[in-house]
This record gives C-alpha cells, sequence and structure tokens, in this order.
C-alpha cells in the first residue's frame, strides 16, 4: 500500500525509534540489500523488512518534501551516507572512505544511525514514509524522485555569496562561524585517521608476507644445526602471523569506533551546515521582501506586504526550529563522539593486551630454545 | 652501490695498475704494513697461476714472522707475540708454505680451555676534521677476561678506513685457505659527503648509526671466529693506541670481495672447470647456500618493505594527531575539547612508538639479514677458492706429467755432452714438481677439512645470530604493548568523563 505525496496526514511510529538494527546485508548482484528489524512499541513482536539503498532515498525524499510543517527548513536532517558502488574499490573508497571498509558493517550502523535519528525525530518521525519504510512488507519501489525543494549548497548557483551573508542573530552567526571551523576540521581529522588505517593495513599485509617467505626457509635434514634454523624459521614465522593479526585488529578497531564516529560527525556537520545554509537564503528572501515592500508603488503594495508578512513568518519559524534543533543536537553529537572516543580506547586496549600476551609467549618459546 | 674507490671518508688515490689484473683473484692491492702476503710477490708473471700471491704466506709461529712484523715504514706497528699458551708450536712442518694450518686445528681442539668472552663496542661517533678531509673517528672498546688481551677493558679510536683495511688483511690471509672472513660494512659516498659537508640533519645522524652498528656487528662477528680473535691484526686493531694508516689499500669492502668474487667466478668459467667432485658434501652445500642466498634477498626485500610502511605510519600517525589537536581547539565543549587533546597526546605517543618499531625492524633484521646476504657471499668465495685449489692441483699433476714424458724422452736421445746435463736438470725438476703435486695435493685437502669445519661454525652461529636478534626484538614488541596498554588506560577515564 503506497502512501502519496498528497496524503500528509500524521502519524506516529509504531515501532521502537531507537533500538532499530539492521540485522544482515546481502550482496545483491551490484546492489546491497539491508534486513532491518525493529521492535513493535505495543509489546510483542518485530517487524523484519528488506530494503535496498532506493528505498533508503525514497524515505529521505519524503522527508524533504513536507512543505507544509511549519519551518521544515529549520530541521537538521539526518544525513543519508552515500549509495555504494559495491563492485568498484577503488571508486567506492573514494566515496565512502571509512564506510567502505570493514565488509560493510560500519556502513550497516551508518544506515542504522540514520534510521533510529529519523524515527526519534519529533517533526521527522511523524511522516508516514517513515512507518512505511519500517513496516511495510513491501519495498517502497523506485518513484521518481521529485526535485526537492530544498537548495543544496552545491547545486545554489550563489552560494558562496549568501553563505557569507551576514546574520542578524548572534547565536546565528556564531553557529554558522563555529560550523564551518568544524566541518573543516573534522573532515581532515577524518581523513588524517583513514590515512593511518590504510597505512597499517599495508602493515598487516607486510607482515604476511614477511611470514610466508620464513616458512620458505625451512631446510630438510639430520643436520642439527639445519633443523635448528629451521625451527628458528617456523617459529619467527608465527611472530609475524601474530603481527599481522593484531595489526589488523588495531585497524579493524580504528574504523568501527573512531573512524565510524568522526565518519557521522562530519556527515552531520555537513547536514548542519545546509540547514543553516536554507536558513540564510530565507534571510535573504525575507530582506528582499522587505525592500519590495517598502518600495513598492501603492498598487503592488498590498501583494508585497503579504509576500513579506509570509517571508517574515517562515523565517521565524525555521529560526525557531533550527535553534531547537541545534541545542538538541549539540548533546547528541557530544554522546557519539563520546561514545565512539570510549568504544575505541576500550577495543584497543583490549587487543593491546590480547597482542602483549601473545608476544610475551613468543618471547618464552624462543628463550627456551637451546640448541647443542 | 658502485665501488668506486673513492668511496671512504678521505679520498685517497692509488695505484692504476691493481686494477686490471683479470686472471689473478682474490686481494687487490695489500698495504705493505700488514704480515700479509709479501708485495713483489703479488703478481706473478705467470697470469694462469692465480694463487701467485699465496705462496708467500708465512705461518703465525714461524720465525719469518718477526722479520716481516718489524718490516715497513711505519715505526707504530707494535708486534704482538702470539699467545703461546694457546698455539702450541708446531715447528716441524714446513715454514715455506702456506699458514701450517695443522697448527689451527690444534687451536680449536684447545678451544675448551680458553672459554670465549669478549664484547666488543663501537661508539661516540665523532667528526675529525672540516670539508672533505674530514672522516667520522670511531670509538672502540673492548671488555674481556681472555688472557689474550693485555688488560680486560680498552679503548681505542678508529675510523672507517682503519675497519676496511682490517678487513682487507684478514681476506688476504684467510679467504683463499677456506675460512669464511666476515665481510667488512659497505662504503657510501653519499652518506659520507653529507656528514663531511656537516648536514646534521636526521637523515646523516641515521647515516652515522647505521654505520656504527654495522661496524660494532662487523667486529664481534670477527671475534667470535676463534682463528681471527687470535690474528695479530686483530689484536692490534683492537689494542693498539696508533694504527698505520691503510694508505694504498684498495679496501675490501663487501662490494670490492662481491667484485673479487665474481671475478674469480668468471676465471673459474673461462677455465672451464669441471671439477671431478668426488665429495658429494660440497655440491650439496654449494646449492643449499645458493638457494639460502635467493630466501635471504627475498625476506630482506620483505623486511625493507614492513620497515618504509612502519615510517610511513609514523608520519601519518603524526599528522592524525596534529588535526585532533586542531579539532580539540576549535571545540567548544570544555570536556570534548579536553578529551581531543588527549587524544592528540596519545597519538603523539604512539607515533614515537612507530619509529621506535620501525628501528627495531630495521636493525634487528634488515641489517641482519643484509649481514647474512653479505656473509654468505664470502662463503661462496671460498667454495670457488676451493675448486682453483683443485685446479691448481690438478694444473701440477699435468705439468708433472710433461716433464716425466720429457726425461722419458731423454733417454731415447743420441747420446751428446749436454745429454748429462739435460738429464739432471730434468731429475731436479721432476723431484720439484714432484714436491709441489704433493703440496698441491695436501692444500685441496687442508681447504676441503678447513670448508668443512666453517660451514659447519656458520650454520651454528646463524642460529645464535637469530635468536638473539629474534630475543631482542620480541622484547622490543612486548614493551610497546605494555607502554600501548598505559596510553590508553590513562585515556580511557578522559574519554569517559565528557558527558
Amino acid at each position: 500500500m503506497m502512501m502519496t505525496e498528497e496524503n500528509e496526514v500524521e502519524s506516529t511510529l509504531s515501532v521502537c525509534g531507537h533500538n532499530i538494527q539492521i540485522a544482515e546485508v546481502l550482496k545483491d548482484g551490484e546492489m546491497l540489500s539491508f534486513l532491518i528489524v525493529s521492535q513493535k512499541l505495543s509489546g510483542t513482536g518485530e517487524y523484519h523488512v528488506h530494503r535496498n539503498y532506493d528505498d533508503f532515498e525514497w524515505l529521505q525524499h519524503n522527508l524533504f518534501c513536507q512543505e507544509d510543517v511549519a519551518g521544515i527548513q529549520g530541521v537538521i536532517f539526518p544525513p543519508l551516507p552515500a549509495k555504494a558502488q559495491v563492485n568498484t574499490a577503488a571508486k567506492v573508497m573514494k566515496q565512502l572512505g571509512f564506510l567502505s571498509l570493514g565488509e560493510w558493517q560500519p556502513y550497516c550502523k551508518a544506515l542504522e544511525v540514520f534510521l533510529q535519528q529519523v524515527a526519534a525525530h519529533s517533526i521527522l518521525s511523524k511522516n508516514k514514509a517513515v512507518e512505511v519504510f519500517l513496516t511495510n512488507p513491501d519495498s517502497p519501489g523506485k518513484q521518481k524522485v521529485k526535485k526537492n525543494i530544498f537548495n543544496r549548497l552545491s547545486q545554489a548557483v550563489d552560494g558562496m555569496r549568501k553563505e557569507g551573508h551576514k546574520d542578524v542573530d548572534d547565536f546565528f552567526q556564531t553557529a554558522r562561524d563555529h560550523n564551518l571551523v568544524l566541518t573543516n576540521c573534522t573532515k581532515t581529522v577524518t581523513e588524517k585517521l583513514l590515512e593511518v588505517v590504510q597505512t597499517e593495513q599495508k602493515i598487516a599485509v607486510a607482515c604476511g608476507h614477511f611470514s610466508a617467505a620464513l616458512l620458505l626457509c625451512v631446510e630438510p635434514g639430520d643436520d642439527p644445526n639445519k633443523q635448528a634454523f629451521s625451527k628458528v624459521c617456523v617459529k619467527l614465522s608465527e611472530v609475524f602471523e601474530s603481527m599481522k593479526k593484531s595489526t589488523t585488529g588495531v585497524s579493524e578497531n580504528d574504523v568501527s569506533t573512531m573512524g565510524l564516529g568522526l565518519d557521522l560527525e562530519s556527515r552531520y556537520q555537513e547536514a548542519i551546515k545546509e540547514m543553516l545554509f536554507r536558513r540564510t537564503c530565507k534571510l535573504v528572501e525575507l530582506e528582499h521582501a522587505r525592500r519590495n515592500a517598502e518600495k513598492a508603488k501603492p498598487v503592488k503594495k498590498a501583494a508585497m506586504e503579504e509576500l513579506r508578512k509570509a517571508a517574515e513568518t517562515e523565517f521565524e519559524d525555521i529560526s525557531r526550529v533550527a535553534k531547537e534543533e541545534i541545542t538538541r543536537f549539540e548533546a547528541v553529537r557530544v554522546k557519539m563522539l563520546q561514545q565512539a572516543m570510549v568504544q575505541w580506547c576500550e577495543k584497543q586496549l583490549l587487543t593491546a593486551k590480547e597482542c602483549a600476551d601473545q608476544f610475551t609467549q613468543h618471547l618464552e618459546v624462543f628463550r627456551g630454545m637451546n640448541f647443542k | 652501490m658502485a665501488d668506486t674507490d673513492r668511496e671512504d671518508e678521505e679520498l685517497f688515490t692509488e695505484p692504476s695498475g691493481t686494477q686490471s689484473q683479470p686472471a689473478s683473484l682474490s686481494t687487490e692491492d695489500v698495504s705493505a704494513n700488514t704480515n700479509g702476503p709479501n708485495q713483489d710477490a703479488l703478481f706473478d708473471d705467470d697470469p694462469e697461476d692465480l694463487f701467485a700471491e699465496a705462496t708467500e704466506e708465512v705461518s703465525l709461529d714461524s720465525p719469518e714472522r718477526d722479520i716481516l712484523l718489524s718490516d715497513g715504514p711505519s715505526p707504530a706497528i707494535t708486534p704482538i707475540t702470539p699467545p703461546t699458551s694457546v698455539i702450541a708450536p708446531r715447528i716441524g712442518h714446513t715454514h715455506d708454505d702456506m699458514f701450517t694450518h695443522s697448527s689451527f686445528d690444534e687451536i680449536e681442539e684447545e678451544e675448551v680451555d680458553d672459554s670465549f668472552d669478549i664484547n666488543i663496542s663501537v661508539s661516540d661517533p665523532e667528526k675529525v676534521g672540516d670539508g672533505m678531509n674530514a672522516y667520522m673517528a670511531y670509538k672502540v672498546t673492548t671488555k674481556t677476561s681472555m688472557s689474550l688481551f693485555k688488560q680486560r677493558e680498552f679503548s681505542v679510536k678508529r675510523r672507517f678506513s682503519d675497519f676496511l683495511g682490517l678487513h682487507s688483511k684478514l681476506a688476504s690471509k684467510y679467504l683463499h685457505v677456506g675460512y669464511i672472513v666476515p665481510p667488512a660494512p659497505e662504503k657510501s659516498i653519499v652518506g659520507m659527503t653529507k656528514v663531511k659537508v656537516g648536514k646534521e640533519d636526521q637523515s646523516s645522524n641515521e647515516f652515522v648509526e647505521k654505520r656504527r652498528s654495522a661496524l660494532e656487528r662487523y667486529l664481534m662477528r670477527t671475534v667470535k671466529h676463534h682463528i681471527l680473535l687470535k690474528d695479530p691484526d686483530v689484536l692490534q686493531f683492537l689494542e693498539s693506541s696508533e694504527l698505520p694508516r691503510a694508505v694504498s689499500t684498495q679496501a675490501l669492502s663487501s662490494a670490492g670481495l662481491l667484485r673479487m668474487v665474481n671475478k674469480a667466478a668468471d676465471a673459474v668459467n673461462k677455465m672451464t672447470i669441471k671439477m671431478n667432485e668426488s665429495d658429494a658434501w660440497f655440491e650439496e652445500k654449494q646449492q643449499h647456500f645458493e638457494s639460502l642466498d635467493v630466501q635471504l634477498r627475498k625476506l630482506h626485500i620483505s623486511v625493507e618493505s614492513l620497515v618504509c610502511h612502519r615510517k610511513e605510519l609514523s608520519v601519518n600517525t603524526a599528522q592524525f594527531a596534529k588535526s585532533a589537536a586542531m579539532l580539540g581547539n576549535s571545540e567548544d565543549h570544555t570536556a570534548l575539547s579536553r578529551a581531543l587533546s588527549q587524544l592528540a597526546e596519545v597519538e603523539e605517543k604512539m607515533d614515537q612508538l612507530h619509529q621506535d618499531q620501525a628501528n627495531a625492524d630495521f636493525y634487528l633484521f634488515s641489517e641482519l639479514l643484509g649481514d647474512y646476504v653479505r656473509l654468505l657471499a664470502a662463503v661462496k668465495g671460498v667454495f670457488d677458492h676451493r675448486i682453483k685449489t683443485w685446479q691448481k692441483w690438478q694444473d701440477s699433476q699435468i705439468l708433472l706429467q710433461k716433464k716425466r714424458e720429457a726425461e722419458a724422452k731423454l733417454q731415447f736421445t743420441n747420446k751428446s755432452d749436454k745429454l748429462q746435463q739435460a738429464k739432471d736438470e730434468i731429475k731436479d725438476e721432476i723431484e720439484e714438481m714432484e714436491g709441489r703435486v704433493q703440496q698441491d695435493e695436501r692444500d685441496f685437502e687442508q681447504i676441503s677439512r678447513t670448508i668443512r669445519k666453517e660451514v659447519g661454525r656458520f650454520e651454528k652461529e646463524r642460529v645464535k645470530d637469530f635468536k638473539t636478534s629474534i630475543i631482542k626484538y620480541l622484547e622490543s614488541l612486548v614493551l610497546t604493548q605494555q607502554q600501548l596498554i598505559k596510553y590508553w588506560e590513562a585515556f580511557l577515564p578522559e574519554a569517559k568523563a565528557i558527558s
């Protein structure tokens, strides 16, 4: 049962928002298919639905198109990660960064967070599309994406000029300035961590090669010296195998915690940027409308006044919603980053301890080697 | 690395005649100040005689030695009397031939009494002089309880060319009789020029450290060899406060050694020596070493790649740390800001750990493998020498045969005045040749025996060497992990304290 765009009736979500899970991801040719599990609020039971990326886009598009929701443009829309180009490794790394690593687990986590944030949002969760997406057994299907009313920064012709437009409200001017700095810093940190991870992967591979090459040094024969050397080579090979495992572990920890966290933070900063830009555009529009109303000839005056009033109302609504959103989001974001850092630290600590044990064992083996 | 002879710390010229002796193998021009082969005998007229210079060797315990020692212009050489407690005098053997190797056999059997206890360290690199004449002086400290030495702990100052000079002498004395003489560290034009020019940057510091470490390993390997340890040149190198400068030495660096080996190999191939190998052991060993060489080179390349990536990781970690610090500074939320700054500090510390790890990778493995690749070149060298020794023996036998045939011919010629004289002459020559053939056979058997022992020693040392390095490496790995654990444990409460 498809919902058409005309029916904008508010609804309450019948599932619990904060524990929506993507339980499974399957590779279906060039596409990924996700199994989404949500808990019924009524107590018992779960919804299991299969969705692909097009369905996510359909959902997002519906959220964008809620023209009659007051101040909708002030909402910080939970960012949807880009579509995964499954079969081209180089492209997907460029496009998705951390989300392209870890066997799609971070990617699924990012989609999960998207759904959770949408379902927890006081305004967005009321959209019928959310309920449909999460509960309807059939896929919403591929619908022609209507050009949404929101000006994406990248599409705005005079985006740069408007972006710098001075604000009338200190709160927002500060927010915009701060966001600009944070966006750049976060992007840089994310890039640098990604480079670290890629080098860690190279090290793991090199350890693997060394480990394999050592096994080729094993010498057959009864000669005790040869046997001793062979034993040394075999045991050293095991050491480097351990190193490979530990480096891989460190790298995976980086990806699944800090990498994912920074990626999320980065995309959220972009979402805030877009929201602030929409508001700034509205401000420009408002100032324009005011000037028109002032300068209007008596004939047009009434009409211009109408437009001015409408623009003012819209701007006020947006600003109100935006302020709430920024405040709410600040708490969410700090929590997200904290969680990422704590998890990262705990995982790395565990890996380091395991590693220390392993190397100590290897050390004992070598110390205990006695050759005639 | 191109081994032009201008690579040493100072640019000294060497006589041009020494380089173009295609058929004369082994050591290039050797300083007259050594107790090695006599200079004049080096370049025999007979180009086929690859062992021209070998015939003038003097045994350690022969009286000629003292004469040779006091020979030469420099008064700085302290004649070192061989420690008689170790070398049993075996003057019953002929003196005019090569080293009386049986005396070496005696040394090995008496090994048990004087336990090996010596440690050499090379330290305190110091630049001496200015500009292109500058050189690096290293302090060589020996700590030992062995009676071989006059003191228990002593130091001397040596420069790179001194090490090369030492190796050159040892190589000229021992390589061709089958001893695996550890190769000296590589020369490096680029590295030394930077140091001379006075660049005090990280890469020239790294170069000096790399060289210092290589020199230390070289000396330790040399003294671990019980024969080489007792060599007067080695003792002089370690003990003597002043060492005569190896002036006209085309010192036998590893590259030089390799060149020599290759030249010899070419000579062997040119002569198409097809040795009738009666001893399968040698054939098997040769093949074994060839495949080991291939394996070690592979491993070496593998480790170098690992070192490279680790250095890269260090750089990336430092950059990540910087960017995290910047993010922390831009952050409004106080606790989050502090946590991010802490994160940046942790990452900076990890950068240092990565650098330490890269050094461990390098010094404990990369250099070790490199050393063994170079050692194998020396091993190959002694195997080739054995073949040449065999060939010499064969040649002597052929020559003897010819002379016998000549004698037989003389029997059937008409009597003439000169006939008796000719007969006497040829009889003398035959007698001499018979002696030569016997000697050559003995030499061949000796070198075969020596090589067997040397290979056994090499294979034993190899295990010890690797084991030692690996243990050090594992210790460093464990230490790194423990430090990591400390850093993460310190960071955790900061991260938890955020909200």
